[in-house]
Formats: C-alpha cells, sequence, structure tokens
C-alpha cells in the first residue's frame, strides 16, 4: 500500500480548483480577495502565478452584479468559480442567484445551462456574530434548480469540487472555515465525486444519525464513546443538501428504527424538518421513538462567546440526545466526563489562530 | 449615406414588430394569450436601428419589454406567437411566456422582467467575448428606471474597469408604469450617469430610426475597435399601456399633449413618409408590402391559437441538465 497523502481541506479545494482549470481553459475563479495575499484561507493560492489575471479575477464589490456577469458568461459557454468569503455577502446576489441562476435551463427549454460554482465560506466562533456566520442552507435548498453541497471532509472538498465544476448546472458549495484546516487522505490525481445523494460512512444497528459540516466530525469524535457503550449506528453525511436524495436514510431507518437529525442550519423549518416529515411519510410504523431533530436556535447567532455557548449544538447535546433516544440517560454524567472540555468554544482547536 | 436598400430593410422591420404587435392587442380579448404582454409601439426604432447593425453572434439582452428587440434581431416569430398562445413550440416551450422571449441561433441571450435583471448577463456575455478574444458586441437594452437599481451601476462599473465591448442601449419611455420620471429621479441624472464613469455616451432621438442606424453603426464599430463600452440615451414614448393589450390615455397619468406630440413622432409614420417623399416606394408599394406582411402574420397567429400542447406532462420536465 503507497502511503496516504495527509494535506488540509483548504490545500484539497486549492488542488482541484487547479486541476480543473487545467483541464478545462473556460474554467475561471472570480471573487473579492482571490487574488489578494490571503488567498480566500489559502484555497485560491498560486492561481494568479500559474494562470494569470484573465483566469483569476478581483472583483468590485458588487456581488449582484458579479453574479449576472458569472451567469451570463456561463450562458455562452464559460464555466466561473464564484467564490464569497462569507454566505452572508452573497445575500446580495440573491436576486441573480434565484431568478437567472436557478431557473435559465428551466425557463430556456433547457438550452441555456449555467455551469458555475458558487463557493460561500460558513463563519463561526471568534464573535463573527449574526452577519459572519449565517449558514442558510435550507433557503438555498429551497431553490429549483440549484445544486446544493456541503463537503465534510478533506477528500470530499476535492473530489466534490471537481465534480462541481465538471457538473453542467449551478452548485453552490457550502464550505464551513473551521472545516478549512482539517487534515485527512487526498488523492493527488484526478478524481470526481457523487453529488446527488448524501453519503453512508458508518454502519450500525441501533440508531440512524443524519450529520454534515462541522457537525459530522463532532459525532465522529464521539464514537468512541459510544461504541464503548456497545452502540452503533448508521451514519450519513449529508454532504450533498440538494438533490435531497432520503432513500438511502429511510431504508437504514426502517433497519435502526431511530433517527437524529442534526442541521448544521436552523432547526426551524430546517433540513431535518424535511427529512424527519419524509421519514414520518414513509416508514412511521418502523420508528421505535420519536424522530429527534438538532440544530441552531431560531434566532440570528450572537457574538460574545459568553451567549454562542448555547447557541452550537456541540459534542455534548449531541451525545445526550443519542444517550435519550437509546434510553441511556442514566449514563449521562459518567460519559460526558469522556469528552474533551478544554477548548473554549470559540475555536475549533487551540492550533485555530485566525483568520477568521 | 445610408443606401435605399437599408432603408427598406429598416421599415420593413418595423412594420413586421408593428403588425405582430396590433396582431396581439387585436387577439387579447379572445383570452388565448394568456400571459402578461408588454407592448413596444411607438418603441420600435430603437430595437430596429441599432439590431440592424449587429451579426447573429453578437448578443443583445432585455428586458419586460422584449418583442421589438426580439424581432429585429431576428428571433423567429413563429416561435414568438406559439409563446403567447402557451404552446410547447414557443420559443422557451411555454414554461416563460412573453417575457422571457430567447433565440439562441440569433443572440437573443436572455430577456428577464426583472428590472435590470439581465444589465449583468448582458455584462456577462461582452466578458465572454474578451475572454475568448471574439469580436463581437454585447448590447444590453434597459429602460429608464433600470437606472434606479444598484446592479446597473455595479455592471456599468465593471463593463468599464474590464474594457469589455458592450453598447447600453437605455430606452427613455419617461415613465415606469404610471409614474413619471420626474418623480423617481433627479433632473437630468439619467443623462449624466453613464459620463460619470468615463464611458463614452450619446443621445439620440429615439424615433429617428436612420439616425439611430447610423449613429450605432459607427459606435459598434468603435466598440469593436477600441473594446470599451459606450452608451446610448434616447427619448421614446410607449404608445400603449405598461402591461396589456390597450391604450390607457383616459386615464391621465400622461399629458395629453405629449402623447400628441410622440403619435406625430411614430416611427413607422416617419418612415413612410421619407420612403414615399424620397420616391423609394410608392403609396401602393407601401399597402402591398403591408398587404403580404399582415396575411403572413395573420396565418401564424390563426396557426398558433389552433395548436395543442404536445407536451412534455410536468413530471417530465427536467430540473438539472
Amino acid at each position: 500500500m503507497p502511503k496516504k497523502r495527509i494535506i488540509t481541506s483548504s490545500e484539497a479545494i486549492n488542488e482541484a480548483t487547479i486541476i480543473a482549470m487545467k483541464k478545462d481553459k473556460n474554467v475561471y475563479v472570480i471573487g473579492e480577495g482571490v487574488n489578494d495575499p490571503k488567498e480566500i484561507f489559502g484555497t485560491t493560492k498560486n492561481l494568479k502565478k500559474i494562470f494569470g489575471k484573465k483566469r483569476v479575477i478581483e472583483t468590485p464589490i458588487s456581488e449582484n452584479g458579479m453574479t449576472g456577469l458569472c451567469i451570463g458568461s456561463a450562458m455562452m459557454g464559460l464555466k466561473p468559480i464564484q467564490v464569497h468569503q462569507r454566505v452572508d455577502f452573497a445575500l446580495l446576489a440573491l436576486e441573480q442567484i434565484i431568478n437567472n441562476c436557478a431557473k435559465a435551463f428551466f425557463v430556456s427549454n433547457s438550452k441555456h445551462t449555467v455551469p458555475i460554482v458558487i463557493r460561500l465560506i460558513i463563519g463561526r466562533g471568534w464573535g463573527q456574530g449574526p452577519m459572519h456566520s449565517q449558514i442558510l442552507d435550507s433557503l438555498f435548498a429551497q431553490i429549483p434548480g440549484l445544486k446544493v453541497i456541503m463537503p465534510s471532509m478533506p477528500r470530499d472538498f476535492k473530489g466534490m469540487m471537481l465534480s462541481a465544476i465538471k457538473d453542467p448546472n449551478p452548485v453552490i458549495v457550502l464550505e464551513h472555515r473551521w472545516l478549512h484546516n482539517i487534515k485527512g487522505s487526498v488523492p493527488k490525481k484526478f478524481y470526481s465525486q457523487n453529488i446527488n445523494k448524501p453519503n453512508k460512512i458508518k454502519n450500525g444497528k441501533d440508531l440512524t444519525i443524519v450529520a454534515n459540516g462541522y457537525n459530522l466530525l463532532e459525532v465522529l469524535e464521539i464514537q468512541k464513546i459510544l461504541n464503548s457503550e456497545g452502540i452503533s449506528f448508521d451514519l450519513f453525511d449529508l454532504n450533498v443538501i440538494q438533490p435531497l436524495n432520503t432513500d438511502s436514510i429511510i431504508s437504514s431507518v426502517k433497519k435502526t428504527g431511530r433517527i437524529i437529525v442534526i442541521d448544521s442550519g436552523f432547526k426551524n423549518l430546517g433540513i431535518g424538518s424535511e427529512i424527519v416529515t419524509r421519514i414520518s411519510e414513509n416508514c412511521l410504523e418502523n420508528l421505535k421513538s420519536k424522530p429527534v431533530r438538532i440544530g441552531l436556535p431560531f434566532m440570528p447567532t450572537p457574538s460574545t462567546r459568553f451567549l454562542a455557548n448555547n447557541y452550537y449544538p456541540n459534542k455534548k447535546t449531541i451525545l445526550c440526545a443519542i444517550l435519550d433516544i437509546l434510553k441511556k440517560g442514566k449514563n449521562k454524567i459518567k460519559l460526558e466526563k469522556k469528552l474533551k472540555n478544554n477548548i473554549p468554544i470559540d475555536v475549533p482547536d487551540l492550533s485555530f489562530k485566525g483568520p477568521f | 449615406m445610408i443606401s435605399n436598400n437599408n432603408l427598406k430593410s429598416l421599415y420593413k422591420d418595423i412594420l413586421k414588430i408593428r403588425i405582430v404587435e396590433e396582431g396581439i392587442s387585436d387577439r387579447y380579448s379572445e383570452q388565448e394569450m394568456r400571459c402578461p404582454i408588454h407592448l413596444s409601439i411607438g418603441q420600435e426604432a430603437i430595437a430596429v436601428g441599432v439590431c440592424k447593425n449587429l451579426n447573429d453572434k453578437d448578443q443583445i439582452v432585455s428586458n419586460h419589454r422584449c418583442h421589438a428587440h426580439y424581432i429585429a434581431k431576428g428571433g423567429d416569430i413563429n416561435k414568438m406567437i406559439n409563446e403567447f398562445y402557451g404552446n410547447s413550440d414557443g420559443c422557451t416551450g411555454g414554461r416563460g411566456g412573453s417575457m422571457h422571449l430567447f433565440d439562441q441561433n440569433k443572440g437573443v441571450l436572455s430577456s428577464v422582467p426583472i428590472v435590470s435583471s439581465a444589465i449583468p448577463l448582458g455584462v456577462g456575455a461582452g466578458f465572454y467575448f474578451k475572454y475568448n478574444k471574439q469580436n463581437n458586441v454585447a448590447v444590453i437594452f434597459l429602460g429608464d428606471a433600470a437606472i434606479e437599481e444598484g446592479v446597473f451601476y455595479e455592471s456599468l462599473n465593471y463593463a468599464k474597469i474590464l474594457s469589455l465591448p458592450i453598447l447600453f442601449v437605455c430606452e427613455n419611455n419617461l415613465f415606469s408604469c404610471f409614474t413619471d420620471i420626474k418623480e423617481r429621479q433627479p433632473k437630468n441624472l439619467i443623462k449624466k450617469i453613464s459620463k460619470t464613469f468615463d464611458i463614452k455616451t450619446s443621445f439620440l432621438d429615439g424615433n429617428d430610426t436612420i439616425n439611430i442606424f447610423n449613429k450605432t453603426k459607427k459606435i459598434i464599430s468603435e466598440i469593436k475597435k477600441n473594446k470599451q463600452p459606450q452608451f446610448i440615451l434616447l427619448d421614446t414614448f410607449r404608445m400603449f399601456e405598461h402591461c396589456g393589450p390597450n391604450k390607457d390615455d383616459y386615464l391621465n397619468y400622461r399629458n395629453p399633449k405629449l402623447i400628441k406630440k410622440w403619435d406625430k413622432n411614430c416611427p413607422l409614420k416617419k418612415m413612410e413618409k421619407l420612403l414615399i417623399s424620397k420616391k423609394i416606394l410608392s403609396l401602393k408599394q407601401i399597402s402591398d408590402i403591408k398587404d403580404k406582411y399582415k396575411v403572413k402574420i395573420d396565418n401564424i397567429f390563426k396557426k398558433c391559437r389552433k395548436k395543442k400542447f404536445k407536451g412534455p406532462n410536468l413530471k417530465e420536465i427536467k430540473l438539472y441538465a
């Protein structure tokens, strides 16, 4: 076995972009800051050096206009990768995203395709607050015509990015800032990965867990504790939010009889609400206990860590939800102690010093 | 100097548009064309004068009032009228209706009925030409209200920064629905705005087809040569209501003197007068051309009206490419 190559997710994104741009001269990168010294947290590193300013394009602060430009050029045959350093800035471009980007294929009787990738970075921690940490996954997933993906592992960041760039449809990539520095094994070569359905990454018997983004890592981190209690679960990485394909989740729940969905975004009207609805429509009779949704409370993100403490679900909330659904609540205090608690709540790990 | 053939050709295009739109107006009450319509009657000179200088690879984008632009650029009239009737043979297969006319073969890239929404798409087409070093021009048709939207400024700004081959054509018909431009913009804003972006700007009479044709011929060759955007502002007037098949002057939102002035300035009448005075066409010849077009276009309406919608059904429509 050759030694596995370990890189970070931001390096994986960078690598995918370079490969795609080498493969297809119609691919270009555009956004506020793509050429600046911080290089979008390293994800656009070296692009200008390799491909020049013609294909790596710095823009004025005009989100809606730039999105329209990307869409128009995509209708003509180019393949833009547009980058927003925060989801929140892209809200200025919702008009173009929802009216033109999502509908061009439909309204042109399938003649126009819009092969655009829109990277939206989700902020978290260090006081990002109400307008630098919105996730809004279900908002984008509400729009017919858009694909919405949220990779969690470095390998997926590369493979799914490459698939998104190749895809003839508009793809929104929700990129959690706390995942950029996560390391993992990533093949060096070109490969593509499914962006049409969720990825089942663990098999077990007691319950079904659906999570994505940073939450998925938290589930993986408490896995050992759960296994030591004899608890095993099916785990789905909902890294493809739209098209929302729930067939495999439904089959899993038919087997386990229990489901916990962890939303990256709001619990209220979140993706989990739709998944649980489909479970109740398709296999209510198989449920051994009430379905459980975990997600953000229905309020803007507070800046201070003293309030943000209760805002995001964490390993403890997830662990407790699992123990509750399995009626093992009496073990809570014992198991909670096994969770490492030495990290401040507003950083992913102690080495993370920004930029945020 | 404009050739007699060009004069005749400009006239015929205006006439074609007028007959199609009068055809819509006459038949709309039958309630078979069941989509909103925004007639261009009175504003045809701009579409025809500009588009006559474009080839099929040049791209245009338009707005809710897109009939004239579509026809002037060579868009398929049969597919257009089918679209009005909601037929599957319509240019968008019945998905868009009258406000989303496009024709890929003829360079009608897109029409978007959200004010200003098509402007950045046109900038994208200009960007494509520059990216591929293709010597074409993207023409963006916009109304006077479009300059009240933020994305107009974003587009103008970046078209200039990137030196894109784009012609902005602003048709000022003085009213946005019922609201006078005076209630919406400071005086003369519309005349100054493109200049502040250092974009070469021309002011033309929007109903003077020949002048529009001559001037845009020069402007478009400049754009193709210098790779710099330009802007034309043209005053004009819509003779019918904002949306619908009728005149709405009984509502008294526009000064009757103004209406009279623009009615006299009708681009079709002006062209006919000129052709006769220059003895390029006789009254009889004009009347024959009109009859010929009328019969042809009437037949299209009749055929389209009779057509049955031939699928696909809703479930067969693909959401993704």
